[in-house]
């Protein structure tokens, strides 16, 4: 159990230690200065942390808008409406997940290249939403698969007509497993790195774009500073999940 | 009778679908035609440099990402194991807490931390030699396919593990105690009967995680300067060095075959099963 532990927390442990070390040298096994230099650093106006976190902020929230924006009448079709090939649908849906990445993106990348979008925030979130969509039709579907068909069906026979009651019982009834979906996907978007690489560049640089070139310029401060920044938010949604996720939800995802 | 369409629910899904369609349907298209494309016509010329210059690295390739799965898959069967049947059930709250940290921890970021904590000054060696295994003249860096290996099996054993472990707590309890009671040990019970009841969900993820790890860019870049490496390094490179579409392409579709390749393993096992339980 020792070393189980010792095997997950001591890269974590690593990393916090390099995030603080102000002078680290072989062969002594801790640093042998700690401060917060490098944090100034880093946050300082000329270090590019704030605009790379605002940067990946807005990206992250732009795409989950339109992931959401697309899932949830697509997520409904699915699980409420007679739709033609609904597995065939489902199936597409899922494909991208199924499907080595790099080469998808390397290939969007050649096609923004062509309409301008490279190197642009639109290009960037349009990129993310590939990705988010597939996690949000997903758990949509799931949600309102899991919204009791009763309710609504009381909710028309009283007299509302289908726009009200999906805004007064299917929506509320459904937000949960879609508020889980979206945090997936700001998340994730957060947390990208390959697509960015392929179709931000050069001009956004998201958070782990910025690790990415502090850890290749030989900046292990900066780099471990930034790693550890964009962790916080992964490892607090970890300890969320079990909350925000329904049993009920994750049960009808794929069904 | 024909079924009337329901225009509504098409008109509610064609957004998603039009950028499903334009985002991932024409850039996997793209990118297979990219592979073939010469300049007089079809051609195989980039399968041949693909395999030629890169054949090693696309073994690599392979080779790591498998045994990252097994492993994995492994590792996922031993920890569902004991916190289905673990005797204590501290231990089983402790376990159950503490696989789960790595899950949604960027790719990039575990490639950072492993970079340090496997490097020859990295924390591994100093617990190694603080504690006596190790001379400080015996301590080697790890990284290279080693460091590649163990960051993956870090990174995606909580994902495979939460799947399993799932699985397995889904399953109807009252079997797993009657074999106990009828003196099957734990490790009897749980290769006999708990495994073979979670294959599927246990297979799915390893699926899935062939595939994630398939596309890693960032942990072979940031781990490994040496050659070979995978070859999603190599198409980064022919792009941003050459501008070589065709053999980045050409990488590209070799990189679907095999994760066709793996989902077929899947699909072929998924339907003998059915067979055998019908």
């Amino acid at each position: 159990m020792g070393l189980f532990a010792f095997a997950i927390f001591g890269p974590i442990a690593n990393l916090v230690l390099w995030a603080f070390a102000e002078r680290w040298f072989w062969p002594h096994a801790l640093p042998s200065q700690y401060g917060f230099a490098f944090w100034q650093r880093v946050f300082s106006p000329r270090g590019g942390a704030w605009e790379s976190m605002g940067l990946s902020i807005g990206i992250a929230l732009l795409t989950v808008v339109i992931s959401l924006a697309l899932a949830i009448p697509a997520g409904y079709a699915l699980a409420r409406r007679a739709v033609p090939l609904r597995a065939v649908l489902m199936l597409l849906f899922l494909l991208p997940q199924a499907f080595p990445t790099l080469p998808i993106y390397m290939n969007i990348a050649r096609l923004f290249y062509s309409v301008g979008l490279n190197g642009t925030v639109p290009g960037v979130v349009l990129v993310h939403s590939l990705h988010g969509l597939v996690l949000a039709v997903w758990i949509a579907a799931a949600a309102f698969a899991a919204v009791d068909r009763q309710q609504e069906e009381a909710a028309r026979n009283l007299g509302a007509g289908p726009l009200r009651t999906f805004a007064t019982i299917t929506l509320p009834a459904a937000l949960p497993g879609l508020l889980a979906s979206a945090i997936f996907v700001f998340l994730d978007s957060l947390d990208e790195f390959t697509a960015t690489y392929f179709v931000g560049v050069p001009d956004i640089t998201t958070m782990p774009l910025m690790m990415f070139n502090a850890a290749m310029g030989g900046n292990y401060q900066i780099a471990s500073i930034t790693a550890l920044v964009l962790l916080l938010p992964s490892i607090g949604f970890m300890l969320l999940i079990e909350r925000f996720l329904k049993a009920d939800v994750i049960a009808k995802i794929g069904a | 009778m024909t079924r009337r369409i329901d225009w509504w629910g098409l008109a509610l899904l064609a957004p998603a679908f039009l950028l499903m369609f334009a985002l991932f349907v024409v850039p996997a298209f793209s990118s297979v035609v990219g592979a073939f494309a010469g300049e007089g016509g079809p051609t195989l010329a980039h399968f041949r440099r693909a395999f030629g210059t890169y054949g090693g690295d696309i073994w690599f390739t392979l080779w790591m990402v498998v045994a990252a799965v097994l492993i994995i898959a492994a590792l996922a069967v031993l920890i569902g194991g004991y916190l289905t049947l673990g005797g204590s059930r501290a231990a089983v709250a402790v376990l159950a807490w503490l696989y789960r940290w790595p899950l949604f921890v960027p790719m990039v970021c575990a490639a950072q931390m492993m970079r340090s904590f496997l490097a020859r000054n990295g924390m591994l060696n100093n617990t190694l030699i603080a504690s006596g295994l190790l001379t400080p003249a015996g301590a080697g860096s790890m990284l290279d396919w080693r460091g590649i290996l163990i960051t993956f099996v870090w990174k995606q054993l909580p994902f495979v593990t939460l799947i399993t472990a799932g699985a397995m707590a889904a399953l109807d309890r009252s079997l797993i105690e009657a074999a106990r009671d009828l003196g099957a040990s734990r490790m009897r019970v749980l290769f006999g009967i708990i495994v073979p009841l979670v294959r599927g969900p246990l297979l799915v993820a390893s699926v899935l995680t062939f595939v994630t790890l398939m596309s890693v860019l960032s942990v072979p870049v940031m781990l490994t300067a040496d050659s070979p490496t995978m070859i999603t390094v190599d198409m980064a490179y022919r792009i941003t060095t050459f501008g070589d579409y065709g053999t980045a392409d050409a990488l590209g579709v070799i990189s679907y075959l095999l994760t066709m390749g793996a989902a077929w393993l899947y699909l072929r096992d998924a339907a003998r099963q059915r067979a055998v339980f019908r």
